[in-house]
């Protein structure tokens, strides 16, 4: 019953779209995961500090005197207690917490880097470089030198690449700087990092909690955040206002922080998904017209058939066999050469100047697309299938004999 | 005599475009190992009769027994097999599958009954075949081969799953007198020899007169 030429057309063209389908998912996705992580997996999921905002809660307010009314204008923001109350308590009260993966402490110094007679205002974060490593890849932006040094070398910073570019400084090299409160400090560069945020690499610094205390001159459990990276990212909401109640402190989830990623992931995906089901359902429509037209071909043989004993179910069980059969052999083609394809585009290089850990184009191998490009081409051709087959088991053999 | 076939007060109309009676209030039977042909003019209803009994045409009024079984009117599944396991046809034109070859065109039947397994059904298939005298073509595709043989295996065909009735719908209609006569001979071989019942709906007098019976109809109607 078969054309060849035919079905394998319609096959080549669930071939096509399958193919296309899965290396836009795999490349779509992989791009998502890329830009995610340009930000979102530096970024901590829970982020405790105090922020610095006017208190809405004056003292004076306290005063139950309902003879008086008490006024005050021009409140300002009190900044004088950054850190973190009982710190050390809260870090070991949040370690305990089953949903974190890991938190890191941080705390940060406003400084200028004295380069001749010019200051440069650059910050430097006081960081756990082994935490920092493991919750947040910060190796993998360390160009060069190695970040672990930081705990090694007494006084060592590592600087953003725009920074030391500034003040023409290589690993080795010492850097002066100036706290805001006047006090200045020699420290040695033990590496460059490069976030492929360039502005962030132009302000940016990094150097080890002690270091950063010393510059600051405060003592050992003076910090300014808890960094917490919880097991699902989802809870962050739920977690950060539980931390915010508990812990007296600002809380801050990563999805209010980063809201604008999210957006911009979801909408790729729904972009990628509908390119490609759309590709599918105009395979079917390729289909269904070659089924058609074999149904008008195939009158007589379907007829005989009939007249011979095989039922209406059994001709349109033979009809979705053939489209089904199509849609298995194109759709099982269209996952290997989609494979193919994404691992052709996975080995293109893509070098650019803000990524330094990319090397190719980004490619997400993720098993779902390939099953979901499946059970899809069995389902568009199943029903680009039924329906001439449906019309084809209607078919009177009466009609068609009598008509010769 | 036992009845294979009987029809008992067949009304059939055409509705389209307007209603009319083709085939009035009729009534036959026929025996077990009956050569009967249906004649009469084109237009008298004749082959339409024959789909009626042939149950693929069901939008009639009446009663029809096909081996003392009546044929109920709306279950498609049931009339399908049937026609699969007590009806061997042949029809003015072949309708070979061109795609197989000789030998799977006269399998596919034996082949839907799965009364016997593929093998045996081949085997048949061939004895078929060796009977009618075109076993050396079961391997050829079924365009290759030409118009008297392609009715032959048609026969065979109709033949695969020993059918109560053969009912031919001018089988003789598109041959040559020589293949005609082949296709007659064949027919009365089943017949004389193997006791077999055919119906045969034809025009042509000179077959019609050398069969068992002739049922000959006019205007919707038996008349002899």
């Amino acid at each position: 019953m078969a054309r060849w030429k035919q079905s394998l057309v319609a096959a080549i063209g669930v071939t096509f779209s399958i193919t296309m389908f899965i290396t836009l998912l795999s490349f779509m996705s992989g791009l998502n995961d890329l830009l995610d992580g340009l930000i979102l997996n530096r970024t901590p999921h829970v982020k405790l500090y105090n922020d610095i905002t006017p208190k809405i809660e004056q003292p004076i307010n306290k005063l139950n005197d309902t003879n008086v009314h008490n006024f005050i204008g021009s409140v300002k923001a009190d900044a004088s207690r950054q850190s973190i109350y009982n710190s050390n308590a809260i870090i070991n009260a949040i370690e305990k917490d089953p949903r974190v993966l890991g938190l890191s402490r941080k705390l940060t110094a406003q400084v200028f880097f004295n380069d001749g007679t010019i200051d440069i205002t650059a910050s430097i974060f006081g960081i756990d470089p082994n935490q920092e490593t493991k919750l947040y890849h910060f190796d993998e932006y360390v160009t060069s030198g190695n970040s672990a040094d930081l705990n090694k070398v007494n006084n060592g910073i590592i600087l953003g690449k725009g920074l030391a570019e500034k003040l023409l400084v290589n690993i080795g090299d010492a850097v002066q700087i100036t706290t805001s409160k006047g006090n200045i400090f020699q420290l040695k560069v033990v590496g460059i990092f490069q976030s492929g945020v360039k502005d962030f690499d132009n302000v940016q610094s990094y150097a080890s909690i002690n270091t950063v205390q010393k510059i600051l001159s405060v003592p050992s459990d003076y910090i300014t955040s808890i960094q917490v990276k919880l097991k699902d990212i989802l809870q962050a909401p739920a977690v950060a206002a539980a931390y915010q109640q508990l812990y007296e402190t600002d809380a801050e989830d990563i999805q209010t922080a980063n809201s604008q990623f999210e957006t911009g992931s979801s909408i790729r995906t729904l972009i990628s998904y509908s390119v490609g089901i759309t590709l599918l359902i105009v395979a079917g429509f390729g289909i269904y017209n070659i089924l058609n037209m074999m149904i008008f071909e195939k009158m007589d043989s379907i007829a005989i058939l009939k007249a011979t004993g095989f039922s209406g179910k059994d001709v349109k069980s033979i009809f979705i066999y053939i489209a089904i059969s199509i849609g298995i052999f194109g759709g099982l083609m269209g996952l290997v050469l989609g494979f193919g394809l994404s691992a052709l585009i996975d080995q293109i290089p893509f070098n650019t100047a803000s990524l330094p850990t990319i090397a190719t184009y980004p490619i997400n191998y993720n098993p779902n697309f390939y099953i979901i490009g499946i059970i899809f081409s069995f389902i568009t051709t199943y029903f680009a299938g039924w329906f001439p087959a449906r019309k084809a088991s209607k078919i009177d053999p009466v009609v068609i004999i009598r008509g010769k | 005599m036992e009845k294979i076939l009987e029809a008992k007060n067949i009304n059939k109309f055409f509705h389209d475009p307007v209603r009319i009676k083709v085939i009035e209030d009729l009534s036959f039977s026929i025996n077990k190992g009956e050569f009967v042909s249906l004649t009469g003019k084109s237009g008298c209803g004749k082959s339409t009769l024959l789909y009626v009994l042939s149950t693929m045409d069901t939008d009639y009024e009446g009663t029809l027994l096909i081996d003392g079984e009546e044929m109920p009117k709306k279950n498609e599944g049931f009339l399908a097999k049937i026609r699969n396991e007590k009806i061997g046809f042949v029809f003015q034109f072949h309708y070979l599958i061109n795609e197989f070859n000789v030998l799977e065109n006269v399998m596919l039947p034996g082949l839907k009954l799965a009364k016997y397994s593929k093998q045996e059904v081949e085997h048949r298939a061939m004895e078929k075949l060796k009977m009618l005298g075109i076993d050396t073509l079961a391997l050829k595709k079924a365009n290759h081969i030409s118009g008297g043989e392609k009715q032959r295996v048609a026969i065979a065909r109709a033949l695969i799953n020993d059918p109560h009735i053969i009912m031919g719908d001018e089988p003789t209609g598109n041959l040559d007198k020589k293949n005609s006569d082949l296709v007659f001979d064949i027919f009365k071989q089943l017949a004389d020899e193997f006791k077999q019942t055919l119906l045969i709906v034809t025009h042509d007098s000179s077959f019609a007169e050398r069969t068992h019976r002739i049922i000959k109809m006019e205007d919707g109607k038996i008349i002899s």
